[in-house]
């Protein structure tokens, strides 16, 4: 067959899809992004600086981690943000309400988390419910039961160890952003290279194809939502330990900041193609963003708008994208 | 040597009869056509081939061996295999990903961590699947979705290959392919053909039908009502069996056409 011989950025493109995983745009937007940044205010480099991006990315970070796999298998979790907070006032009740040592705080958390999941997990696959509602009703029940549970108010006094978690520096280096590192490289192998990640993008690619092919994708689902609803429990746990509370509003619209940095990275908003390399420079973007605005004096209320803008705006380059190459 | 052997199949939904008695044998290596208006019972006689739907009467034997009471999987297991018209490939993953999906070879990571795809492995076999076929992809990396419909049925069939099966079943391989890619895939059964592999081959498209079989089934009415030797007919003939007598010059002409 006698195709053109495609031109050097579009092989380099390729190669760093197929080897790397990862969209060699996202890297470029960081780049340009951090050089803006850099240019525009004085403090933003600096290693300190550098450390508060990666700080402030840490939660976002997890939670991006847990969009990229749910998304990446064809569905939706727009419950991440109210899990997380959730998943931080149960620790925190374990902890301060209870007084259960720190290990039973960090168990809760994850627990909390992991039984939203599979709560959304089993809905999803058992009672036909779309994954959208599932999720959004999810939202409102986590957020809810944060705030009974709390009764309203952010519980104080969490016990050393736990605060260590959120606020411990070995060598310098915040525990959070330590956290997310090694949650990331798992992640990565994870989808990318073993079987559980193949038949997670088979399953978000084609479902037809996966059932075919033997897979169970409704199993495959709930195990899908449980994890994501466990990493949104970690989310909760570093957030909870960075500020020593927990707080019944933490993780509000974390989702959508989340759901973009995926997006982002270059996981296919209908599943299918996915990266946890991707999905953290998306989320790094999301925090030099953040980060820079805020150096910049930039109201809060404006960071909000821009990452509603970026999220818009990263789908509708994906698309185009999509459907310049189906014209090929 | 009979490999497949259907006697008496009847399939009923409710009120509604599909199959009233269908006789169908399939010898090794043989490329059956069957062919048949809309409703004449195609689907639902493959479906009872391959153990989807279970016959309400009649017998079906496969290899030697009773395979009435088998379920689908036990039924591919023996080498009943069947290529859908959607051909279910994820068409964002590559090659090798697709003719292994769900049966990735593994290796341990740093000899420590079980489950790791071998990809190296899958990419070998997949090439090699491939060349089997004699057929030609762009690139084996490259996701399936931006191949050719034709270079997509290859990799559908190349998947259907590595269960070493004895009788491939395809849904309609041609109906959505240009004119270059329907004889690479006319090749494509030939050589399934040359290597000892029976072919049943469902299709709409009478030319290619005509070209590729031994034999050509024809099902009207939940039967098999005409069983005719590909060397021995022609076009007008096979459409007078489908539509069952009228005036058929008209049909077979616009056929010839097509």
């Amino acid at each position: 067959m006698a195709s053109e011989q495609p031109g050097f950025w579009a092989r380099v493109q390729r190669a760093s899809v197929e080897r790397l995983h990862i969209r060699l745009e996202s890297l470029v937007v960081l780049l340009a992004l951090s050089t803006a940044m850099a240019l525009l205010s004085p403090y933003f480099l600096s290693l300190s600086n550098f450390l508060n991006i990666l700080l402030a990315t840490s939660t976002i970070g997890v939670l991006a981690i847990a969009a990229t796999f749910v998304i990446g298998s064809g569905g939706l979790d727009l419950s991440l943000g109210s899990v997380m907070g959730l998943a931080g006032v149960a620790g925190a009740f374990v902890a301060v309400n209870l007084g259960w040592p720190s290990v039973f705080a960090v168990a809760a958390c994850i627990l909390a988390g992991a039984i939203a999941g599979y709560i959304n997990g089993q809905l999803v696959t058992r009672a036909f419910v779309p994954a959208f509602i599932v999720t959004l009703g999810m939202l409102g029940l986590a957020r809810g039961l944060a705030l009974v549970i709390s009764k309203g108010r952010a519980i104080y006094g969490l016990p050393p160890e736990a605060v260590y978690i959120g606020q411990g520096r070995p060598f310098g280096v915040p525990m959070p952003v330590i956290i997310l590192v090694l949650t990331a490289i798992v992640a990565h192998a994870v989808l990318a290279y073993t079987r559980f990640g193949r038949h997670t993008l088979a399953l978000g690619d084609s479902e037809g194809a996966a059932r075919a092919a033997g897979i169970r994708v409704e199993h495959h689902r709930r195990i899908i939502y449980t994890l994501s609803g466990a990493l949104a429990g970690l989310a909760g746990l570093l957030f909870t330990a960075r500020v020593n509370a927990g707080d019944p509003t933490a993780g509000i619209n974390y989702e959508l900041t989340a759901i973009t940095a995926a997006i982002i990275g270059g996981t296919n908003l209908f599943g299918g193609r996915a990266s946890i390399l991707g999905t953290m420079i998306g989320a790094l973007i999301m925090g030099v963003l953040q980060n820079g605005l805020t150096l910049l004096a930039v109201q809060s209320y404006y960071q909000q708008m821009a990452i509603g803008a970026v999220l818009i705006l990263a789908v509708f380059i994906d698309q185009y994208q999509v459907r310049k190459e189906s014209r090929v | 040597m009979t490999l497949l052997s259907l006697r008496g199949i009847r399939k009923s939904f409710g009120a509604v009869d599909v199959l009233h008695g269908v006789d169908l044998s399939v010898a090794a290596g043989e490329v059956v056509g069957l062919v048949g208006d809309n409703g004449a019972g195609k689907s639902t006689l493959m479906k009872t081939i391959t153990g989807i739907y279970r016959a309400d009467t009649g017998s079906i034997e496969f290899d030697g061996k009773d395979i009435l009471a088998l379920d689908p999987g036990q039924r591919r297991r023996l080498g009943i295999e069947m290529i859908y018209q959607d051909l279910s490939l994820a068409k964002q993953q590559d090659v090798a990903s697709n003719i292994f999906l769900g049966r990735e070879p593994t290796k341990k990571l740093l000899g420590l961590f079980p489950g790791f795809v071998d990809k190296s492995e899958m990419d070998r076999q997949a090439s090699k699947m491939i060349e089997r076929l004699g057929a030609h992809l762009p690139s084996i990396n490259r996701s399936v979705g931006s191949f050719s419909g034709g270079q997509q049925q290859t990799v559908a069939i190349a998947r259907a290959l590595t269960f070493n099966p004895k009788l491939v079943i395809m849904d309609e391989p041609t109906a959505a392919l240009a004119v270059r890619e329907v004889q690479s895939v006319l090749d494509l059964i030939r050589r399934l053909k040359s290597e000892g592999i029976a072919v049943i081959l469902i299709s709409h498209r009478l030319n290619d039908v005509l070209s590729v079989t031994d034999r050509i089934v024809v099902l009207r009415h939940g039967r098999a009502d005409a069983d005719l030797v590909t060397a021995r007919t022609n076009m007008n003939e096979v459409v007078s069996r489908i539509v069952g007598g009228g005036d058929t010059a008209a049909a077979a002409a616009h056929e010839q056409r097509g």
